[in-house]
Parts: structure tokens; sequence; C-alpha cells
């Protein structure tokens, strides 16, 4: 296990190593840089300073590798659009998406889960059709058009704010004040981000149900007298949660796909608005920042699922949980 | 549902050939009386009670500020039929018929959507044609091949498959110079969208190529004489067929969203062109949003289309195995 897990760990760090070293490679190559930002005004002297102070006098090969000594102290750089050093930048702005993300898992897991299990382990009739077609509807609004939706409907009722994470102030207001201000901007932002993903969930839930209650076992059990309760719940569902564990990896991705959407309509100050703004400007080290931190999420989402994976099946304990 | 989805399919692809033909005016013609206009109700009975052909009253701007219309009770305007080379026209210039209302520039949104819904389809199209391709290409060739290449093609292909699909296309689209013109945007995003697109399908190409090849017909063909390009593009790749379906129909729908998140953004086509994502663009200014929500009937039309497609793959009596993914 240990010898896994460090593998596991070395795969990871390479590919925030890969994804982070590409972006900057990638913000190098495109035409213009971030000098174009101090404006027509500029003069010829200011854009050299910028420049050097940037790094971007000098050769690619040769800010990469001034680069790659610098991030292996986690030392990211400096933005040049808000002047702070990409780490404090990164650190807020991946707890916001985190915060977002994780709500969101949790509502598709509360909503996807028990739906699942409901439709697959009965008989088809009304509820269960309904559950099914109100899931497939929910499969089809990817993130970007509930959010919008969801907007016009803050817009028109006031019963939500419209957009951002907190209000503007928020700053100053008490700990468990600020907390209920969060509560009420988070709601709409993570019903867009869940909705598809608890789709899914419900699906592949209420597919694995419907197999495994056909089992042998499941069977067997019915013969010992147990109720249609404690069969399912106790029974079918642990065999049945496998394929449902292992799509938690690829909803990670998902999630960070969704967000960037959601993020940009409702003004949520996250990962994907951040590289956005850092990508147009041209930010180069906000940029490599902003993605190695969202290769992190995506590497560190996948082991967990396969943690999880390997907890709830003992046939993956031992050996390599990921074939 | 598997025929609604496919008939949902087959009227949006209808649509957007006769979009010149269907849309009751041109989708850049400005009416400027007619900003964020209503959408102009269509009338069948006289005011004296008598049914008669379809006939609307123009609306007529009643408060600038307010943005409020009203009907002309007074003015008749008929509708006209097949007249013009359109299916549906008025007489009256300054009356038009704006099905579902007009944008913030008085452009009518109805035209604009059929209009917009021949760019966004046609590009979904050609980038799951270039995502096939280049899937096919990669993944037949690993398959066929085998050893070390098969192993290089396939980390490559896993590593893409990791990476966020939206993050990318938009990095990359980010990287090229912001304001091009139309046709170049399109040939970009088509490029961009088959890059992101086609390590799914190599994949799974990967893996029946290679146990095809292990199948005795193929060994047969190799017998007689067939080379490998022919053993490989004749006898191998047809197997592949229904896989490339399903995968097509997965993809469309994604690359129907990516277009839109783009020119959602501001890097997808230029603000005048209409597409289902750059009219989301206009759309989107919250205070427009909360009093204009026929504004959003290109969201509609996307929701349609990504419904259509579960509505295909999902539906019951659908192929097992089906990889249930979120579109986006």
């Amino acid at each position: 296990m240990a010898r896994y897990l460090a593998r596991r760990l070395f795969f990871a760090l390479l590919l925030v190593f890969v994804v982070s070293s590409s972006a900057l490679l990638l913000t190098r190559l495109a035409p213009g840089d971030l000098t174009s930002q101090l404006g027509i005004t500029a003069t010829r002297e200011e854009i050299a300073r910028t420049r050097e102070r940037f790094g971007l006098d000098r050769s690619m090969p040769a800010q990469w590798a001034i680069w790659v000594r610098h991030t292996a102290q986690l030392d990211f750089g400096e933005s040049f659009l808000y002047n702070r050093p990409v780490r404090n930048l990164i650190a807020h702005a991946s707890a916001s998406t985190a915060a977002l993300a994780a709500v969101a898992l949790v509502l598709a897991t509360l909503l996807g889960i028990p739906l699942g299990i409901f439709t697959g382990s009965r008989r088809d009739g009304i509820a269960t059709a309904f559950v099914r077609g109100a899931s497939v509807l929910c499969l089809s609004v990817p993130p970007l058009l509930t959010s919008l939706v969801f907007v016009w409907i803050a817009a028109r009722t006031g019963w939500f704010p419209v957009g951002g994470m907190t209000s503007v102030g928020a700053a100053d207001l008490s700990w468990a004040a600020w907390m209920s201000d969060l509560a009420l901007h988070l709601p709409l932002p993570a019903l867009a981000l869940a909705l598809p993903i608890a789709a899914t969930i419900e699906r592949l839930q209420s597919q694995s149900m419907s197999e495994t209650v056909h089992e042998p076992f499941v069977l067997a059990a019915l013969a010992r007298g147990l109720s249609h309760r404690d069969l399912v719940l106790r029974h079918a569902w642990r065999v049945s949660l496998r394929p449902v564990l292992a799509v938690y990896g690829i909803v990670i991705g998902a999630l960070l796909s969704g967000s960037f959407a959601v993020e940009y309509v409702t003004s949520w100050p996250g990962l994907g608005r951040l590289m956005f703004e850092a990508l147009r400007a041209r930010d180069i080290y906000l940029v490599s920042g902003c993605a190695a931190a969202g290769a992190l999420f995506l590497a560190l989402g996948s082991l967990i699922s396969d943690l999880l994976l390997a907890a709830a099946d003992p046939r993956l304990r031992e050996g390599d949980p990921a074939r | 549902m598997k025929g609604v989805g496919f008939a949902l399919l087959v009227l949006m692809a209808l649509v957007a050939v006769a979009a010149p033909w269907l849309a009751p005016n041109p989708p850049d013609r400005r009416f400027p009386d007619q900003l964020f206009a209503p959408p102009t109700p269509v009338h069948v009975v006289r005011p004296d009670g008598t049914l008669g052909g379809p006939y609307i009253h123009p609306g007529v701007l009643v408060s600038r500020l307010e943005r409020r219309f009203e009907p002309d009770q007074s003015r008749i305007v008929e509708v006209r039929w097949f007249e013009n080379g359109r299916l549906l026209s008025v007489a009256d210039a300054n009356a038009p018929l704006l099905l579902m209302g007009a944008d913030g520039f008085g452009r009518d949104i109805f035209s604009r959507l059929l209009f917009g819904a021949r760019l966004s389809l046609t590009l979904a199209v050609v980038s799951t044609i270039g995502a096939m391709v280049i899937g096919l290409l990669i993944g037949g060739a690993g398959g066929y091949i085998g050893g070390a290449i098969d192993e290089l093609l396939s980390r490559v292909s896993d590593f893409v498959l990791v990476l966020p699909a939206i993050y990318v296309v938009l990095a990359l689209r980010a990287v090229m110079p912001l304001v091009m013109p139309e046709r170049t945007v399109f040939v970009l995003m088509t490029v961009i969208l088959a890059v992101v697109g086609w390590p799914s399908i190599a994949r799974g190409v990967r893996a029946i190529v290679a146990s095809e090849l292990q199948r005795e017909y193929a060994q047969a063909a190799r017998a007689v004489g067939a080379g490998h390009t022919r053993t490989l593009l004749f006898h191998l790749l047809p197997a592949t067929s229904g896989f490339l379906g399903v995968q097509a129909t997965l993809l469309l729908p994604a690359f129907i969203l990516s277009e839109a998140t783009m020119s959602f953004v501001g890097l997808g086509f230029p603000d005048q062109t209409p597409s289902w994502g750059t009219m989301l663009r206009d759309a989107a200014n919250v205070a427009v949003l909360g009093d204009v929500p026929w504004a959003l009937a290109p969201a509609a039309a996307i929701f349609v289309v990504v419904l259509a497609v579960n509505l295909v793959v999902q539906g019951p009596g659908s192929a097992a195995g089906v990889p249930v993914r979120p579109a986006g």
C-alpha cells in the first residue's frame, strides 16, 4: 500500500509539473506579453524594466529553469495584474473553488445516491419514471445554462444575491455574519454545478443497483427472510457502489470544467476566473500557478476516488487499485 | 424516447439548413425603434371576431426609459406566406415580425437563433469529424503496430484525457490573437476542439483494433496478401463503427457547449456574428436578463440539442455500457 501511495503521489507531482510548465511555455509563446497591459503611454524604458522584472528578457529555457527552481521552493513568482505574490492569489482562489466544488459534490451525492437506489431497486412505476425523466433532464443542463437561468431568477425575484461569493463590505462582518452571507451566495452556483453530476450519479447508481438485485446472493438473502429495506440498503447497496465510486475520479474533472462557467457567470472569485483573467493579460506566472493548482485538484481527486474504491471493495486492497 | 431524440436532432439540422428561408428577417438587420422589444404576438382572430390569415399589431415604443412597448391596436399588418424567398414575412418594414423579440441592437432574436444554429452546429459537426479522424489514425496505428509506439500514444492520449477539456480549449485559444475574422475563428476552433476531443476515440479504437487483430478474419486477410494499410483500413477499422457512432453523439453536445462557452467569454466568434455563444454573451448582462428573458432563447436551443442527444444515448433500449457523463 505504501509503495502504491508513493507511486501515485509521484505521478500526481509529475502531472502538476507538466501542466504548469506547459502553461508557462504556452503563455511565453503567445503573441504579445504582459507589458501590453501598461497601455500606450508606457515609455520604452518602463517596458524594458517590466520585462526584466518578470524575466521576459531572458530566453525561454532560461526563464523556465529559474521558474522551476523557485517553484520547487513554493515561490510561484509575482502576478503583474494584481501586483501580489501568485501564491496568495492562488490560495484564495483555490479556497473559493474548493468550497463551491465541495458543496456541489455533497449536493450531487445526497441527491444522486438515494434516488439511484430508489429507481434501481424497484420495478418500473410512475415514481421511478418521474425520477428517471428528471435525471435525463438534469443531465442535459450544462452549468453554463443553469447558472445563467439562476442569475435571471435571482435578478427577477431578489430571493438570492445575483453574483459574487460575499456581499460588498463582508470583510468587516463578524465570523458568524460572514458565514451566513456566504451561505446565501452559495446555493445557486453550487446547484448549477451539482445538477448534471447528481444526474450522472443517479443513473450509474440505478444501473448498478438494478444489476445487483439480480445476483444470487440477493436471492439467498431474500430466502433467509430479510425485509426489502434491509436487503437493498445493507446488502445490495454496498456491492453496487463500486461503479459509482469509480466515476468520482471523472467527476472531479467535470466539477473543474463546470466551475469555470459557473464562476464566470456568477462572478465567483475562483480559480477558473483567475486563470481566464491571467491568460488574457498574459500574466505568465499567474497562469502557470493557476494551472498547477488545477492539476493538483485533479490529481488529489482521482487519488481520493481510488482510495475510496479500495475501501469499498476488499478485493482491490491487494495490489494496484487503479486496474 | 430514442425516436423523439432522433427526431429533434433531425429537426435541428433541417432548421439550420433552411435558416435563410425560415428566418423572417436578416440576422444582422437592426430595427432602431425595437431595442429589447418583446416577442410580437401573432393573431388570427380579427377585431370584428372573424377568423382570417395571421396578422400582427406593430409594437410601438411607449417609454424608452422603461423599455415599454405596446401593440398599436389600430393598425393591422398582414403576415404573408412564401414571399421574398421567406416562409413568413410582413409587408411593412417598420413593423417587423419579431417572434422571439429583439436584442439590445434591435436585431431579431429568432432569425439570429436560426442562423446561429447553422454556425454552432456546423462547427460541432466538423470538429467531431476532425476528432474522429485523428482518433482513428492514432488509435488505429497504436492498436495495429503495438509495442513502444502503442505505449507512447496511449500515454499521450491518457494524459490529454485527464485534463478538464474546457481549460485546455481556453488556454489554446487565449494564447492566439484575440481579434480574428470569422472564418479564421471557425478554422481555429475546429482544430482546437478536434485536438482536445480525439483521445477518448483513440482509446476505444486502439482497444478494438488490438483485439480484432487477433481474430481469424484479420489473419486471413493478411494471409491472402493484404498489406498493412489495407488490413487496417478495410478490415479492422470498420469494426469500430458502432463505437464511433456512440462517441460522435457524445462529442457533439460537448463541442456545441465549448463553442458557447468560448464565445460567451469573448474568445469565440466576433460579437456581430450570430452564433449561440455570442447570443448568450449578449444576454448575459444581468440588468438585461431581469427584464428580457427572451434573450435566453439560445440557452433553450442548446438545452434541446443536449437533451435530444441524451434521449438517444440514455433512452430505454440503448446499448449498455454507454458511459454516463455530464455535458461540459
